[in-house]
């Protein structure tokens, strides 16, 4: 795992799931913890904290034991790592905050479904080192986990008046109901996508722009 | 067939080393999910059993001390063994040691998955005094409003048993014995009625006529628990 942290292309991959590869904005990955838990900000930053650490230890084991993992059987056993981790961390919350696993519930075991954490032991931790991979892997959490982040605190702040159970507007606000419903989850996810893809849209034209100023005087 | 894809197929494990590769990755997540479990399992029995206690003084007002009581052969009496089954209730007394009332648990299935309620019973009064969730996986921002909606826990604080609980629309509350429901959750709310009705049934030829219940024996109060 001899890897320079100081390595451009590491600190990169790292990067990469931040904002450009970003799992829900961009790879739409992960709808359904995405959706389901981000009715408030905590049980948003419980399930991040959690696909972390399930999608940094996947992605490692997989990485180092690439060359046993006979090609036919991958897929089942990418599954078999993940769903090792899941009930780790299962098990774990349920011991030290049971709070939180209380609210989280049934969507801890659903980790092991996340398309975004199957989809980077195929297509990235499988064909590289394990510190890329664990980069690769932290970069990608860190996305989903600002993803959910974003989602919970704008849902918990219109729906309930809160955030973090902390109260906002005090008794005169009349909480929209509706954001914390799965209706809630599907508008703001939508404003959100929109916003990404405009920015998306205007850095591509002021690109262009550029080059076409440059050919110009060229 | 190019060269690459020659040398893949050269490559093909056989049916064995593939099974065996299976095997082993499932032997190795076993016994890490095992140690996990049993390395989590008495934090988790602690938790419980702590969560439980905290839930009878909170059912049942003006409690300081709580025994275990275990029907069995016909009779209630007072149970010495550890942990609990489906035929052990709580007892509350009062710091005099008088009996004040029953913690009675019931179970059931909600909108997703089984939902277990604690509720606190004066049989004399024939009238619920509190309710608590031990477990629910109920939909976060809907049917969790059970245990976090106050005003829908506050319904049990002083409910009437006869002839038997009934949830009805919000706000539509009328009679001693009907409870608001919960708007946009209606189901959770009537299973949560529905498994106390069910387990005051059940209990309701066990329980000794009022005055004859089980004294206090153990010495657990609110400060050990």
């Amino acid at each position: 795992m001899a890897i320079n942290i100081k390595d451009p292309s590491a600190v990169q991959e790292m990067m990469k799931g931040l904002w450009r590869d970003n799992p829900v904005f961009v790879q739409v990955l992960g709808m359904c913890p995405m959706l389901a838990v981000t009715n408030s900000a905590i049980n948003a930053l419980a399930m991040g904290l959690a696909t972390l650490f399930v999608l940094v230890g996947s992605s490692a084991l997989v990485s180092a034991f690439k060359n046993l993992i006979p090609k036919q059987v991958r897929i089942s056993l990418y599954i078999v790592i993940i769903a090792t981790f899941v009930t780790v961390i299962d098990y774990t919350l349920l011991a030290l905050f049971p709070a939180i696993h209380k609210e989280l519930g049934a969507f801890i075991p659903l980790i092991v479904a996340n398309c975004m954490i199957l989809g980077r032991q195929e297509a990235f931790a499988a064909k590289h080192t394990v510190g890329f991979a664990v980069m690769d892997a932290i970069g990608m959490s860190a996305g989903f986990l600002i993803a959910l982040f974003a989602l919970g605190s704008v849902r918990e702040i219109l729906g309930n008046g809160s955030l973090f159970g902390i109260d906002l507007f005090g008794a005169g606000f009349e909480p929209w109901v509706i954001m914390i419903l799965p209706p809630g989850g599907f508008i703001t996810l939508g404003l959100i996508l929109l916003f990404f893809n405009w920015v998306t849209e205007r850095k591509t034209r002021f690109l262009e722009q550029v080059v076409a100023a440059e050919q110009a005087k060229g | 067939m190019t060269i690459e894809q020659q040398s893949l197929e050269q490559q093909e494990p056989s049916s064995t080393k593939l099974a065996l590769s299976l095997a082993f990755a499932g032997l190795i997540s076993g016994i890490i999910i095992i140690s996990i479990f049993e390395a989590t399992l008495p934090t988790i029995t602690a938790n419980k059993a702590r969560e439980l206690r905290e839930a009878v003084f909170k059912v049942l007002p003006n409690v300081t001390t709580m025994q275990k009581l275990q029907f069995d052969n016909g009779k209630l009496r007072v149970r010495t063994e550890k942990g609990a089954d489906e035929n052990t209730i709580y007892g509350g007394y009062g710091s005099q040691g008088q009996f004040v009332g029953y913690a009675v648990e019931g179970a059931g299935p909600g909108f997703q998955d089984t939902i277990r309620v604690l509720y606190g019973y004066l049989p004399e009064q024939r009238k619920i005094v509190g309710m608590e969730i031990l477990e629910s996986r109920e939909t976060p921002g809907l049917g969790d409003k059970i245990f976090k909606d106050m005003a829908f826990v506050a319904n049990f604080d002083d409910l009437a048993v006869d002839p038997e609980i009934k949830a009805v629309k919000k706000g539509t509350k009328s009679t001693p014995f009907e409870i608001d429901s919960i708007t946009g959750a209606t189901i959770s709310a009537k299973a949560v009625v529905r498994i106390i009705n069910k387990a005051r049934v059940r209990w309701e030829d066990r329980l000794p006529a009022p005055g004859n219940e089980p004294k206090l024996e153990s010495k657990k109060t609110k400060d050990e628990g």
